[in-house]
Order: C-alpha cells, then sequence, then structure tokens
C-alpha cells in the first residue's frame, strides 16, 4: 500500500536520529560478534551480512557485546513470512539469545529485496529500562 | 496521501521522547501486569486471547523503558489503537521469561493480534511500512487512524 519510496524516505529518516548509536567505543570486534557473524554465515549463506554492535548506545559497560543490528539477506527468505525469517536467524543464534545478547534487531531480507533499499537501519534511542536488567536477557 | 506520510515520518520520529516527554497518556490502554497470578501455558493463553491487541513491553505505554518497546506503543498510538492491553515484564520476571517460552520468541516486545503471536518490534514496523498492520486491525473490526485519515483526504 505504501510506496518503496516512502519506506525508503522513512528508513533514512529513521537513520538521522541517532548516527552516534552504533559501535562499541573501541571498534574492536568481540567474541559474541564474531561468533554471530560465523553462525548466521553457516546457518543461511547470506549474500549479504551486516552486523553492528549497537551496545554503545545502551546502559551497558564499555566494550559490551549485549545488543545488536544484523541485515541478513539470503535466498532462503524466499516465500517464508518475516515470522519464519526472525525464527530462522533465531534458530541459528540460540545459544548467543540465551546468554550474552540482550536485544538483537533484525532485518531478513531477500536480495531482491535488499537491492531497493540495501541498507542498515538504526534503532530507536534506549530508554534505560536495560539499567535494572543488566545481564539478563 | 502526502500529508498522512509527513504524519507517519514525524511520529517515527518521535520515537525515543516518549519517556523524557514527560510520558504519553494512551487513554484506555489497561495497565495490566500486575492480576497475572501464574505463568502456565494455558494461564498465558488465556492472557494474550483476553484481549484483541496485547503486548508485552518493557516499562508502561505511558513510560517505556526500552527503544523496542516505546516504537511498538508509537505504532499502535499512530494507528489510533487505544484499547490494548500491554503487560510490563519488568514488574514481572516469571512473566519475561513465560512468554518468551510460550511463544518461543527470545526478545521482548512481542505483539499479538487476536491470540496469534505477530512478532516483535522489526515485524510490526515492516507490518506498519507495508501497510499489512491497516488490514490486520480491520480483521479485528478496529479502524486504524491512518485510513481515516486517508479516507478524509479523498
Amino acid at each position: 500500500m505504501l510506496s518503496g519510496q516512502l519506506i525508503g524516505r522513512l528508513v533514512s529518516m529513521a537513520g538521522r536520529i541517532s548516527l552516534s548509536r552504533g559501535s562499541t567505543g573501541s571498534g574492536t570486534i568481540g567474541p559474541v560478534e564474531t561468533a554471530i557473524r560465523s553462525k548466521l554465515e553457516q546457518a543461511l549463506n547470506p549474500e549479504v551480512l551486516e552486523l553492528r554492535n549497537e551496545s554503545g548506545g545502551h546502559a551497558v559497560p564499555a566494550g559490551s557485546e549485549t545488543h545488536f543490528r544484523v541485515a541478513v539477506v539470503s535466498s532462503r527468505f524466499e516465500g517464508l513470512s518475516p515470522l519464519q525469517r526472525h525464527r530462522l536467524i533465531h534458530d541459528a543464534l540460540s545459544e548467543e539469545l540465551a546468554g550474552p545478547v540482550h536485544a538483537l534487531a533484525i532485518q531478513a531480507r531477500t536480495p531482491a529485496q535488499w537491492r531497493e533499499n540495501p541498507q542498515l537501519d538504526t534503532s530507536p534511542p534506549c530508554l534505560g529500562g536495560s539499567k535494572k536488567t543488566r545481564g539478563t536477557p | 496521501m502526502s500529508g498522512s506520510l509527513g504524519r507517519v515520518s514525524a511520529a517515527l520520529l518521535r520515537w525515543g521522547r516518549g519517556a523524557s516527554g514527560g510520558g504519553l497518556l494512551v487513554p484506555g490502554v489497561r495497565a495490566a501486569g500486575s492480576d497475572t497470578g501464574g505463568r502456565s501455558a494455558e494461564q498465558l493463553d488465556a492472557l494474550v486471547k483476553k484481549d484483541k491487541v496485547v503486548v508485552f513491553i518493557k516499562g508502561t505505554p505511558e513510560q517505556p523503558q526500552c527503544g523496542f518497546s516505546n516504537a511498538v506503543v508509537q505504532i499502535l498510538r499512530l494507528h489510533g489503537v487505544r484499547d490494548y492491553a500491554a503487560y510490563n515484564v519488568l514488574d514481572d520476571p516469571e512473566l519475561r521469561q513465560g512468554i518468551k517460552d510460550y511463544s518461543n520468541w527470545p526478545t521482548i516486545p512481542q505483539v499479538f493480534l487476536n491470540g496469534e503471536f505477530v512478532g516483535g518490534c522489526d515485524i510490526l514496523l515492516q507490518m506498519h511500512q507495508t501497510g499489512d498492520l491497516v488490514e490486520e486491525l480491520k480483521k479485528l473490526g478496529i479502524c486504524s487512524a491512518l485510513l481515516d485519515e486517508k479516507q478524509e483526504q479523498k
């Protein structure tokens, strides 16, 4: 109903909300990030895999690996609903999601969908809830 | 159409301000969460089916404690959905784990429409952007405010 152009506009506007959120500050890639990447590559053979550690925008210690955003572009998603696509990603990362990873924003696209708008979106800013819940997924 | 698009963008940009901006009043939303009792699958089943629109979030609709939960609240607000049940999982660790097990979904927020699990923030936002949310709400007899606005402009 809404056009692709509109979606692009919404995403680009959303991207301007907080451009500085997507990094741990240190710029290093931690073990959890490495594991997420390798498990998704193995499970879904993605054409594109973009992963951003967004933990720096949250109330967790510097260098944390608790909040991530991922874009997975795979032909395996053809014909699957968003819910089914997300579940495939959750299944691949069950260990991480049961442990250190507190939040995982997911863009699960087919190659054609990715070509329409090939960018990793930006998550909304943290509102402080993780202060109370630190250490629990 | 362009007017409603502008409003959609504006509302999306508004997310994040909910807690600091003095809180958003959402008339009709019941702050559920204190009366849930046990956590068996049957009880959770009854809970998600009790209301047409049910959300499990961190914080309350008036004061969300997480950006993703706030996004869910803002999307519902944008569609004029006022009558929904919101359960604050931060008040209730058993519910927090119980609902994840029930829906086999590892994160909060979680959205249920007509007792059926829809997804979290990413999927609700996607449904909003594609227009699917308007259609799903219509099936529940809820007329989206965005649809009203569009019709008025014709």
